[in-house]
C-alpha cells in the first residue's frame, strides 16, 4: 500500500501572529514553525500505523521553499520513508492543490492524507480541491480509519452527528482529532531522517486565485467585568440585560 | 447571471445555516444586481422549500431524489452542477459546514471559478475578510475573475428574515451508483438532543478544574436550563473524561456561540484559539491568576462546584420571572 501526506508549515500554536510590510507579510521572526497539527498528529502518525500493520510506504509531500526542509525532517523522523518538496511560495490552497495534485499522479497513491484544515489559513478545502483534481472519491473530517480487505473503514465526525463510511481505493482523506494520537520521534527516527531522501522538484507555475491582500488584528478584549462568587445571580442578570446573550 | 445558494437540508428540514447562506447570498445579490437561486438536495417539505422565500429567495430548484438526503461529495458536486447550469450561475454561495466544506472545492474546481472559503462578511470593494491564525488575525482576500465559489463561516453574518414566499421548480439530476464516493452504513445520532457545537449558540464548557467525569452532572444541569451546549477543553477530551466530539480549541472545534461559559479552564492558548470568537465569554474559575480572565467578558473567582448550581438556580428564576 502506497500512501501519500500531505503536510504544511504553519507557526507554532503559541506563537504570537504579527504582520510586516505594512500588514502584507506574516512577522516571522522569533517564530517556531511546525508540522500542522492536523497534517501531522491525525493524518501522518494514522498512515505511520497503517504502514506498520500492513506493509507499504508513506511518502510526505510538502509545497514550500527550502526552509520547509527542517518540518520534512520531522515528518520523516516520525517514521515517513521518503519526501518530496515542491519547491515554491504556497499563496493559496488552490495553487498547493494543483502542484500537488501533479505529484499525486505521477506516483499512483492507494491513498492520499491530509488534515482537515491548516491552523493559519483555517480553508479546509485543500482535501476537496485535490480529489476533484485527481477525480478519486473524497472523505473529509474523517475521525477513525481502518483498512479493510480491498477498502477503508472510516468515520466522520459532523455537525451533531457521526457517519461510518467505507470507501474504495484510491481516495482522498481529509483526518481531524481521534484518528490517531500524535508521537515523539525517537532518537532512532531522528538519526535515520538524516539520510532519507527529499526529492526537490519544480511547479509547473500554476498561481494562486485568492491571494491575501493584507492582515489585520482583532481589537483588544475590553477588561473583564468580575462577579463576586456569591453574587452568581448578578451574572446571571448581566448576561441577559447587559451583555444581551441569554 | 445569478447567484445560487445552496441551502442545506437535515433530516428533511432546511438547516439555520440556509438561511443564514441564503441571506448571505442575497445580500451579494443585491451587490451585483444578480438574480438569487437557491437549490435544495434531498427531501424537503413543500412548506419548508418556500420558506426560504424569508431570505429573499424568489426562486427554488428542489431536487427530491431521497439518494441525497445524504450527503457525498461526487453526488452533491453533481447536482449543484446541475442546478448552477439551470440557473446560469456566476457565483455560488454555501456554508462553511461540514457539507460546503467539502463540495466547495470540487464545485469550484468543475466549473473553473475561483474559491473564497470561509468568509466572514459581505465583500467590501471586492475583498473578502476571513478569520485566520485560529482566530488571531482577520484576512483580507481579493479574489481573481467574478466567478466565486463562496463559503460562508457559519454564526458570523448577522441577518434578519423577512415575509417573501418562494416559487419551487423541481430540478432533475440523472444519479448513478458510481456518483456516489463512499457506502454510508451508518449514522449515529451524538448530539443528545443538543444543538450541534458549530451551529450552537449557548455553550457551556468544562475542563480539568471538575476534577473527574463523574462531576459533570452540574455541567448538564446548567446547560440544560440554558438550553445550550455542553463542551470541553483538550485533556480532559484526551484522558476520556468526555468525547472527543466536545473538545473545542485550536485542534478541535472552533466555535463562535453568542455565550460562552468555561468552568474549570484554565484558558490554553491553544484552547482560546478555538473559542476567542464568541460574542461573550464567561470564566468560572478558582484560580484568579487563570490566563482565560484575560480573555473574558465577565468572571467569578470560586469553587465550580459552588458557584455553578447557583447559576442553574439564577437561570431556572429568570426564565419563570
Amino acid at each position: 500500500m502506497k500512501i501519500l501526506v500531505c503536510i504544511s508549515k504553519v507557526p507554532d500554536t503559541t506563537a504570537k501572529i504579527s504582520f510586516t510590510d505594512n500588514n502584507t507579510k506574516f512577522n516571522e521572526d522569533k517564530v517556531q514553525f511546525i508540522i500542522n497539527p492536523y497534517d501531522e498528529w491525525y493524518a501522518l502518525v494514522r498512515a505511520l500505523e497503517l504502514k506498520e500493520g500492513a506493509g507499504g510506504t508513506v511518502t510526505i509531500v510538502n509545497a514550500g521553499s527550502a526552509d520547509n526542509e527542517q518540518i520534512i525532517r520531522k515528518g520523516l523522523a516520525l517514521g515517513a520513508d521518503d519526501a518530496i518538496r515542491i519547491d515554491m511560495q504556497a499563496n493559496d490552497a488552490f495553487q498547493v492543490a494543483a502542484e500537488i495534485a501533479a505529484v499525486a499522479k505521477e506516483g499512483s497513491y492507494d491513498l492520499i492524507l491530509c488534515g482537515k484544515e491548516t491552523i493559519d489559513y483555517n480553508g479546509g478545502v485543500f482535501g476537496g480541491l485535490l480529489a476533484e483534481m485527481l477525480s478519486m472519491p473524497y472523505v473529509s473530517l474523517a475521525s477513525k480509519l481502518d483498512l479493510q480487505e480491498n477498502s477503508l473503514l472510516l468515520e466522520r465526525e459532523i455537525e451533531g452527528e457521526k457517519e461510518v463510511i467505507e470507501v474504495a481505493m484510491p481516495c482522498v482523506v481529509s483526518a481531524q482529532k481521534g484518528m490517531a494520537e500524535a508521537r515523539i520521534p525517537n532518537m532512532r527516527g531522528i538519526l535515520a531522517s538524516k539520510s532519507k531522501p527529499v526529492a526537490v522538484i519544480t511547479p509547473s507555475g500554476t498561481t494562486a486565485r485568492v491571494p491575501v491582500a493584507s492582515f489585520s488584528l482583532p481589537p483588544e478584549k475590553g477588561a473583564c467585568k468580575m462577579v463576586d462568587a456569591d453574587q452568581a445571580e448578578e451574572l446571571i442578570r448581566l448576561l441577559h440585560e447587559e451583555a444581551k446573550v441569554i | 447571471m445569478s447567484v445560487l445558494v445552496l441551502a442545506e437540508c437535515a433530516n428533511g428540514k432546511l438547516k439555520k445555516n440556509a438561511f443564514e447562506a441564503a441571506a448571505f447570498a442575497s445580500g451579494l445579490a443585491a451587490q451585483t444586481g444578480a438574480d438569487l437561486v437557491a437549490v435544495v438536495l434531498g427531501s424537503a417539505s413543500a412548506d419548508d422549500l418556500a420558506s426560504l422565500g424569508k431570505a429573499g429567495v424568489a426562486r427554488v430548484l428542489h431536487a427530491s431524489d431521497s439518494r441525497l438526503d445524504r450527503m457525498t461529495s461526487t453526488s452533491y458536486t453533481k447536482a449543484l452542477q446541475s442546478a448552477a447550469d439551470a440557473a446560469g450561475a456566476s457565483i455560488i454561495v454555501l456554508s462553511h459546514s461540514s457539507v460546503g466544506k467539502t463540495i466547495a472545492p470540487r464545485i469550484a474546481v468543475r466549473r473553473n471559478m475561483t474559491l473564497v472559503p470561509g468568509v466572514s462578511a459581505l465583500p467590501e470593494n471586492g475583498t473578502f475578510r476571513k478569520s485566520m491564525f485560529s482566530g488571531k488575525a482577520w484576512g483580507d482576500l481579493k479574489p481573481e475573475g467574478d466567478q466565486l465559489v463562496i463559503t460562508v463561516n457559519p454564526n458570523t453574518t448577522s441577518f434578519t428574515l423577512g415575509d417573501g414566499v418562494a416559487t419551487v421548480e423541481s430540478l432533475a439530476v440523472e444519479l448513478s451508483d458510481s456518483d456516489f464516493d463512499y457506502k454510508i452504513k451508518e449514522v449515529v445520532n451524538e448530539s443528545a438532543g443538543m444543538t450541534p457545537l458549530p451551529e450552537a449558540e449557548l455553550v457551556v464548557s468544562a475542563g480539568r478544574g471538575m476534577k473527574g467525569p463523574e462531576n459533570w452532572g452540574i455541567i448538564e444541569e446548567l446547560a440544560g436550563e440554558l438550553g445550550a451546549t455542553t463542551a470541553c477543553s483538550r485533556p480532559v477530551a484526551d484522558i476520556g473524561w468526555r468525547p472527543h466530539h466536545e473538545h473545542v480549541g485550536q485542534t478541535g472545534i472552533a466555535i463562535k456561540p453568542n455565550l460562552y461559559i468555561a468552568i474549570g479552564i484554565s484558558g490554553a492558548i491553544q484552547h482560546l484559539a478555538g473559542v476567542n470568537q464568541s460574542k461573550c465569554i464567561v470564566v468560572v474559575n478558582k484560580d484568579p491568576e487563570a490566563p482565560f480572565f484575560k480573555a473574558a467578558d465577565y468572571g467569578i473567582v470560586g469553587d465550580a462546584f459552588e458557584v455553578v448550581p447557583k447559576l442553574t438556580e439564577a437561570v431556572r428564576k429568570l426564565k419563570n420571572s
